[in-house]
């Protein structure tokens, strides 16, 4: 076993020969735990990420988690295409739960992508989770595993790989390195013709000291990467063999079906729990302090039994609270208070007072839920001193932390099964899933058998940590001449991702402020985090303005971002490929936005029309994105259409209303889903600037609220400044319909 | 006592005749392959077939099924090819699901690809305006667009 420990190199001979190369991001001291995990042999030390075996068959364990946005096969071919291994040899493996996985590079990534550490805040939660902590989280979120897990650990360890093979070639064949060749999992001496494959050398690699500081290739150098190549998780997702957590199974499994506190922070008091005891496969009632839950052999039967369940709630002086009430919060909080600084340029009290004309409007959105497809789900075995777990989650190393704390054994007691996670979005995020993880471990230790605790889709809608709910109040001002001067932007907190309600367009003159309005309703990041709301506001806020100095707003955008290009060329693309400013004289209208998030940059054109009922119909999107450059382009326009449907559905019908301190809706169609017949058509252009690689995951999800509101407001007159669009009267009879 | 087949093997369960098929599945026999997403027949997860027509197993009572032929993802390539030696390993319908590279989280395919196959059969030209009508899958990830294309390459192959 060899450590680099300036470069957190690792390299160690594997049982039955070959080699494991690794590049790890954490502590120097986490790496005195390396060595002893490394020195207690076989495959304990995992710490590493690509295995080579005599047989040539080459491991990548990936240590994010699989939800759809395909990071299993991505990051893969980025390690692969360093090595230059033969992609058909690849096996791709998820890495386990272990602390030596922890995300040092996204840590380190969004530090200093923001500057801050706060970047982080809506990963975890802003107010219970010390930083110094998150270094132990094993995080998918932030659209951050390809930018940085990738390009840090992932091609490090791939190019390390590669040079211990060359290497250990050029020793057993007695020649410089430098005539040695790389090609298809093959190390090649050209003068003399000599051939080794990467099994039959990497025993030897593996007695090697790791590289110093092993280069990475360039672009044109790319065996791999660029290609839209297949999903490996696919062939599972099709046949139905696919493991989710919901989806652990045992012949002695129980169920559980669980009610919670149905006003956030209540607690039980008392409960009648003797039909439900009597119920047929009932075990037991357990009653938690926040919530009550029964376990039967069967889920149907656990639930139907629950039903049964006759429990008292305490009461909180958050009964009362509904949207409306939150709403009037939210307007007295602005009206009371100036807020505190988000960004400030120039003087725009000064430039608004001596404005020729001034436009003022007030935008809000709704809270939402994340609705993932698979509900939230745990299954626990507590077996005297181990516990094995079987989940879905963004965040496996805090998972198994919370629940080795809760069960009462050590983290390394804790047999964690990494399975799919049906949908993220936020809802597995690390204190996300808490309410779902600490209650299945709590109902758990009471038996000795597997026990699965389901959310059903109502607990999933009404227990989420839901995307803020937010107001934002604009004025903008004009000179003489009709030129901008001044952006003026008051909205209420709180601020999880920084930045995201800045503007990169040129206004001298920008005030813009947070105002702290709590309220009990518990909130989390959602996909695309503050950027889904605030992009809505600035997006059509700037159109307002476009539309009031008489210039078409893609122009008026284009006007005011010369100092960002890529901001212009997303948004020429985009215009360009969706015919912007052509004849429109089917009833359809075009609406544009754009926004720079994680990363990249995102331009959409909806084209919108009207139905027969005068409501909105979206026929197609035209989406431009630069992120740097395209690992694999497939599935970079899988997570754009993805991000576009999800962004659509938030805009279109997303709502989530409080009334008597509880959620009101509980299922689909209620909280309704854009589907087949409301799904656009989506064209997706990808632009390679060659800049530093940008996520994915979410940046798509920002513009589509603002493109959709922009051509409904050309197509009626009617600006719409707060969502969903379903609430809006588009008729003529409405009291706003263009006169 | 429930008596009716699953993937070609008959079955005979004494259990509650009103449990819906989707526990039966999952809970007594284990073929998780068909999922629990909303338990009121609103997205399809829980999509499988009984004598080969799409059907919401969550909404769908046991004893509805009584002497009928179920028909999940895991024995959906068995199912369409019954009357050959040796079966495929999958369908047509997952194969284009493959080939369009459809699946994201992929929680709700099982569903949307038995929604698909019964829907296909009995429509084997569909207009888009039958599509929409009938594929009614709720899809979080949004692989609408590429169903769309499946199901025209399907057509037209």
């Amino acid at each position: 076993m060899k450590i680099n420990r300036r470069q957190f190199i690792i390299a160690s001979a594997v049982v039955g020969g070959g080699v494991l190369i690794g590049y790890s991001a954490s502590q120097p001291s986490r790496h005195r735990r390396a060595n002893d995990e490394i020195a207690q042999g076989a495959e304990r030390f995992v710490t590493s990420f690509i295995k080579i075996e005599p047989n040539n068959v080459i491991t990548i364990y990936v240590p994010h988690s699989e939800m759809g946005q395909g990071i299993h096969t991505s990051l893969a071919m980025m390690a692969a295409d360093e090595l230059d291994a033969n992609w058909e040899y690849v096996k791709i493996e998820q890495a386990p739960a272990i602390d030596l996985f922890a995300n040092g590079h996204l840590i380190k990534g969004f530090a200093g992508e923001f500057g801050v550490p706060d970047a982080l805040m809506p990963l975890v939660n802003a107010t219970a989770f010390p930083i110094a902590e998150m270094i132990n989280l094993q995080i998918t979120g932030g659209s951050s595993s390809i930018r940085y897990t990738g390009e840090s650990a992932m091609r490090v360890a791939g190019a390390a790989a590669r040079e211990m093979l060359m290497e250990a070639s050029a020793d057993r064949w007695k020649v410089s390195r430098v005539e040695l060749t790389t090609v298809l999992g093959y190390v090649h001496h050209n003068a003399t013709g000599r051939s080794v494959s990467f099994g039959e050398i990497a025993k030897e690699a593996a007695l090697l000291e790791p590289p110093e500081n092993p280069s990475v290739k360039n672009r044109s150098q790319f065996n791999i990467m660029g290609k839209a190549l297949s999903r490996s998780d696919i062939p599972s997702k099709v046949n139905g063999t696919a493991m989710f957590g919901i989806d652990a199974h045992s012949k002695d499994m129980l169920f559980a079906a669980i009610k919670l506190a149905p006003v956030f922070g209540t607690t039980l008091v008392s409960a009648d729990i003797s039909k439900a005891l009597a119920q047929p496969g009932v075990e037991r009632v357990i009653e938690l302090e926040e919530s009550i839950a029964v376990v039967a052999d069967n889920y149907w039967r656990a639930k139907n039994a629950l039903a049964l369940v006759d429990a008292t709630f305490s009461t909180s002086e958050n009964d009362s609270v509904s949207s409306d009430s939150i709403e009037s919060r939210f307007n007295s909080a602005l009206a009371q208070s100036d807020g505190s600084k988000d960004k400030e340029i120039g003087n725009t009290e000064s430039a608004i007072s001596t404005a020729t004309d001034i436009i003022e409007a007030s935008y809000r959105v709704p809270y939402l839920a994340h609705a993932a497809m698979e509900p939230m789900n745990c299954t626990v075995h507590v077996k005297g001193k181990t516990v094995e777990v079987w989940t879905s989650t963004q965040d496996a190393l805090g998972t198994v932390g919370r629940i080795a704390n809760i069960a009462g054994v050590p983290e390394n007691s804790v047999i964690f099964h990494h399975t799919y996670c049906g949908g993220g979005f936020g809802r597995r995020a690390p204190l996300i899933n808490t309410n779902m993880i600490d209650h299945a471990t709590l109902i758990a230790k009471e038996f000795d058998v597997p026990v699965k605790t389901i959310f059903s889709r109502e607990d999933d809608m009404q227990q989420d940590h839901y995307r803020p709910s937010v107001h934002n109040n604009f004025k903008a001002s004009f000179d003489s001449n009709g030129n901008v001067t001044a952006w003026k932007s008051r909205f209420t907190g709180p601020i999880l991702v920084p930045g995201a309600s800045h503007i990169p367009y040129a206004i001298k003159n920008q005030s813009i402020r947070v105002v702290e309005a709590d309220t009990h309703v518990p909130l989390g990041p959602w996909r695309s985090v503050d950027h889904t709301q605030q992009t809505f506001f600035t997006e059509s806020f700037i159109d307002e303005i476009a539309h009031r100095t008489g210039i078409n707003p893609y122009q008026f955008r284009l006007d005011l971002l010369e100092r960002h290009p890529r901001h212009r060329k997303v948004l020429e693309v985009a215009a360009q490929a969706a015919g912007y400013g052509r004849d429109l004289t089917n009833g359809r209208a075009l609406g544009i936005a754009v926004q720079e998030s994680f990363g990249s940059f995102v331009a959409e054109v909806a084209e919108v029309s009207l139905d027969e009922n005068r409501r909105p119909v979206i026929h197609k999107v035209t989406c431009a994105i630069d992120c740097g450059w395209a690992v694999n382009p497939d599935t970079i326009e899988a997570q754009v259409e993805s991000g576009i449907i999800y962004g659509l559905t938030a805009a279109m019908y997303g709502e989530i209303t409080i009334e008597n301190g509880q959620v009101v809706q509980g299922n689909f169609p209620e909280y309704e889903m854009i589907r087949m017949s409301t799904s656009p058509e989506i064209e997706v252009h990808i632009i390679e600037s060659g800049e530093a690689l940008g996520g994915l995951g979410e940046p798509a999800t920002p513009p589509i609220a603002a493109a959709v509101t922009n051509a409904i407001y050309i197509l009626t007159g009617q600006r719409v400044r707060n969502l969903p669009i379903k609430n809006h009267d588009f008729s003529e009879n409405s009291p706003l319909a263009r006169v | 006592m429930a008596n009716f087949s699953v993937n070609g093997q008959e079955k005979a369960l004494d259990i509650e005749p009103e449990m819906p098929l989707l526990w039966v599945l999952r809970d007594e026999l284990g073929l998780t392959g068909t999922k629990f997403g909303c338990g009121i027949a609103s997205c399809g997860a829980c999509t499988v077939h009984v004598n080969g027509r799409a059907t919401r197993s969550c909404v769908t009572p046991i004893s509805a099924v009584e002497g009928q032929e179920v028909t999940t993802i895991e024995g959906l390539a068995r199912a369409l090819s019954a009357a050959t030696a040796e079966a495929p390993s999958i369908s047509n319908v997952q194969q284009a699901w493959i080939d369009h590279q459809i699946p994201q989280c992929g929680y709700c395919q099982s569903g949307m690809i038995m929604a698909v196959s019964s829907f296909l059969a009995t429509n084997p030209n569909p207009t888009d305006a039958e599509i929409d009508a009938s594929i009614t899958n709720i899809c979080r990830c949004g692989s609408y667009p590429r169903v769309r294309k499946a199901i025209r390459a399907l057509v037209n192959a």
